[in-house]
C-alpha cells in the first residue's frame, strides 16, 4: 500500500437539538441538548435501543440530516449550515457505511468503489489505481469484476469500506455496519475497521445497539435515551461501572452474566422477614479481576458464598471480570464492605427467599 | 391470395411499424425526462418543486382519462398544427405520441422510485449533485424496469395504432377494419391478427432480453 497518512478530524456536537412536526402540530424531540465531543483518531461508539436518536445523529456528522439547534463541527467547520458545493466537500472528508451495504446492483465491485471518485471528478486513470490499491486493502482482490448481488454480506460490506474510503476521508461514520452481518462475519469487518483506523488514523464514529460490538472495537462510547446522551466516556470504564440504567441493561446482555431463571423468577426487592439470601453483582476490574476474593471471602470473614454465574473477559487489554453471588442475608453487609474494602464493586440485585 | 393482397398487407406493416416506432421514439424523448422529473420534485426530494410537480402530475393523469380515440379527434387542430395535415399516416404519430408521453412518464416514475432510497443517501453521503444522483444512480439503477416500461409502451402504442384508422392513419389495425371487417375478408383478418401478435410478441421477447442482460441484481447461477 502506497496509503498516504491521513489524519483523522475531530468531530464536535454542541447542544444539538432535532424536533420533527408530526401531524397534528404535536412536535417530536429526536434528540434533545445532546453535547459530545470525538477525538480525532479515536473510535467511538454511540449506542443506542431503535429510535433512541442515535442514527439521527450520526446522519448530521455528514449533514443528512441537519440540527434544528445547536451546532455540529468536523474538523471545526460547521456541518450544520453548509450548504451546496461546501457542504459536497466537507461529504467528501467523511465516509460512510450502512446497514444494507447501499451498493450499486448494477455496477461490478471496482465500479461501486469508483462511485465516489467520479463524483469527485477524479480523472479516470487514478481511479484506476486507487480502485485497485482499494479493493487490495479489503481483501476482494479476485472479485473485482463481480457483482454485489454475487457476494456474501461480508464481501459486500467490505465494498462499502473501500467505496467510504475511496476519497481518503477524515472520518468514518458506520450506520449499523455489522448489524446485518453473522457473529463471524461481523468480527472480520471489525477488524478491519480496527485495521484502518490504526493505519490511516482516521477518526470513526459508529452507531450500534450491540454491545458487543463496542466492547469490540470503540475507545469511547455514549450511551442514548430518548435523543439524550445519559453516559459517556472511555469504554473501559463505562463498562466496568456503568451508571445509567440503560446503560446496565445494554450491558447485561453483552457480558454473558445474567441471572439463571430459577434464580430470576424468585427474585424479590424486600428482604424476606427471616433470613433468606441476597443476591449480589460484583465486578472485578482491573488487577482485581484475578483475584481469589471470594474464597477469601469464606476463609477469612466465614461468610458462605454461593456463585451462581460469572466470567472474566477483556475490554480492549484489560481483563473484567463479572460475577452474580447470593450471600446470606444477614451478613450481606458485612461481605460487601469487605469486598468494596478490596476494590471490588458490588451491586444489590434483589432476594431470594 | 393475390399478390395484391400481399402488398396491402406488406404495406400495412410497414405504416404501423412506422407510427409506433416514431412515436415511441418522441414519447420516450418526452416521457423519460417528464418521468424523471415527476419521481424527483415532490417535496423534499432532489429536484423538490413540489407545485410543478402537482400541477404536471395532474395533466398526465388529465391525458390519461382522455380514451385515445376521443383524443384522436379532439386534437385534430393541434395535430395539423404539428404535421402540416390531421389526415394520413403522418398526422397519427401526433396523437399517437400524446397518448404515450404521459404513459411512458409513469412508468419511467415508477421504475425511479423503486430504486432503493438507500442509494440515493449513499450517493448523497459521497457528495454526490442531483444531477450526478439522477445520471449515475437512478437511471442506472432503474434501467431493467425502464426498459420493461417501454417494452410495455411500445406493444400498447401498437394497439393504439389500430385506431388511428378513424383520421387515415391506415396500418394493420385500419387494413383489418376496411378489409377484414366491412368487405367480409375473414382471411384478411385472420393475417391481420397473426401479424400483430408476432409483433407483440417479438417486441415483448426483445424487451425483456434487453432488460435482463443489463439487470444484475440477481445472479443468473443463483447464487446468493
Amino acid at each position: 500500500m502506497t496509503e498516504n497518512k491521513t489524519r483523522g478530524a475531530s468531530i464536535a456536537f454542541d447542544t444539538v437539538g432535532k424536533s420533527f412536526n408530526k401531524a397534528g402540530g404535536v412536535s417530536f424531540n429526536a434528540l434533545d441538548n445532546v453535547s459530545l465531543s470525538v477525538a480525532p483518531g479515536s473510535i467511538t461508539g454511540i449506542i443506542g435501543r431503535s429510535g433512541a436518536g442515535k442514527s439521527t445523529l450520526l446522519r448530521m456528522v455528514n449533514g443528512l440530516e441537519r440540527p434544528t439547534s445547536g451546532r455540529v463541527l468536523v474538523a471545526g467547520q460547521e456541518v450544520s449550515t453548509a450548504k451546496g458545493a461546501q457542504l459536497r466537500a466537507i461529504r467528501r472528508d467523511v465516509g460512510m457505511i450502512f446497514q444494507h451495504f447501499n451498493l450499486l446492483s448494477t455496477r461490478t465491485v471496482a465500479g461501486n468503489i469508483a462511485l465516489p471518485l467520479e463524483i469527485a471528478g477524479v480523472k479516470a486513470p487514478q481511479i484506476k489505481t486507487r480502485v485497485a490499491d482499494l479493493i487490495d486493502r479489503v481483501g476482494l482482490t479476485d472479485h473485482a469484476g463481480r457483482y454485489p448481488a454475487e457476494l456474501s454480506g461480508g464481501q459486500k460490506q467490505r465494498i462499502g469500506i473501500a467505496r467510504a474510503l475511496a476519497t481518503e476521508p477524515k472520518v468514518l461514520l458506520s450506520d449499523e455496519a455489522t448489524s446485518a452481518l453473522d457473529p463471524e462475519t461481523t468480527q472480520t469487518v471489525l477488524a478491519l475497521l480496527k485495521d484502518i483506523n490504526r493505519d490511516l488514523g482516521l477518526t470513526i464514529l459508529l452507531i450500534t445497539h450491540e454491545m458487543a460490538v463496542v466492547r469490540d472495537i470503540a475507545s469511547h462510547v455514549a450511551v442514548i435515551e430518548a435523543g439524550r446522551i445519559v453516559e459517556h466516556g472511555a469504554t473501559y470504564d463505562i463498562f466496568t461501572a456503568p451508571q445509567h440504567a440503560t446503560t446496565r441493561s445494554f450491558l447485561s446482555g453483552v457480558t454473558g452474566v445474567t441471572l439463571p431463571a430459577f434464580v430470576r423468577d424468585r427474585l424479590v426487592q424486600n428482604a424476606p422477614a427471616h433470613g433468606g439470601e441476597e443476591v449480589v453483582r460484583v465486578t472485578f476490574t482491573g488487577t482485581h479481576a484475578t483475584d481469589p476474593m471470594l474464597a477469601r471471602l469464606t476463609k477469612d470473614m466465614g461468610i458462605p458464598v454461593n456463585i451462581l454465574a460469572g466470567a472474566i473477559e477483556e475490554i480492549g487489554t484489560h481483563p473484567y471480570g463479572n460475577l452474580l453471588i447470593s450471600l446470606p442475608v444477614l451478613q450481606a453487609a458485612q461481605a460487601r464492605a469487605f469486598l468494596e474494602n478490596h476494590g471490588l464493586t458490588t451491586e444489590m440485585l434483589g432476594y431470594v427467599g | 391470395m393475390s399478390a395484391n393482397l400481399i402488398n396491402l398487407l406488406l404495406e400495412a406493416t410497414g405504416q404501423t411499424l412506422y407510427m409506433v416506432a416514431i412515436s415511441a421514439l418522441f414519447g420516450t424523448l418526452l416521457g423519460l425526462p417528464l418521468g424523471l422529473f415527476l419521481a424527483t420534485s415532490q417535496r423534499g426530494e432532489l429536484v423538490s418543486m413540489p407545485w410543478v410537480n402537482k400541477i404536471l402530475g395532474l395533466v398526465v393523469n388529465a391525458t390519461r382519462s382522455v380514451p385515445f380515440i376521443i383524443l384522436v379527434v379532439a386534437i385534430i387542430p393541434f395535430t395539423r398544427m404539428v404535421a402540416g395535415t390531421s389526415i394520413g399516416t403522418t398526422a397519427a404519430i401526433v396523437p399517437l405520441t400524446i397518448a404515450t408521453v404521459p404513459f411512458i412518464a409513469r412508468l419511467v416514475e415508477n421504475a425511479i422510485r423503486e430504486v432503493d432510497a438507500g442509494l440515493i443517501e449513499a450517493a448523497r453521503a459521497m457528495g454526490a449533485t442531483p444531477v450526478q444522483i439522477i445520471t449515475k444512480v437512478l437511471l442506472r439503477e432503474a434501467l431493467p424496469s425502464i426498459i420493461l416500461g417501454l417494452t410495455l409502451a411500445i406493444v400498447s402504442l401498437i394497439g393504439y395504432s389500430a385506431m388511428v384508422g378513424a383520421v387515415g392513419g391506415e396500418g394493420l389495425g385500419d387494413l383489418g377494419i376496411r378489409y377484414g371487417y366491412q368487405r367480409f375478408m375473414p382471411d384478411v383478418m385472420a393475417i391481420v391478427v397473426v401479424i400483430l401478435i408476432v409483433l407483440v410478441q417479438l417486441v415483448q421477447s426483445i424487451g425483456e432480453r434487453i432488460a435482463a442482460a443489463v439487470d444484475k441484481r440477481a445472479t443468473k447461477s443463483g447464487g446468493q
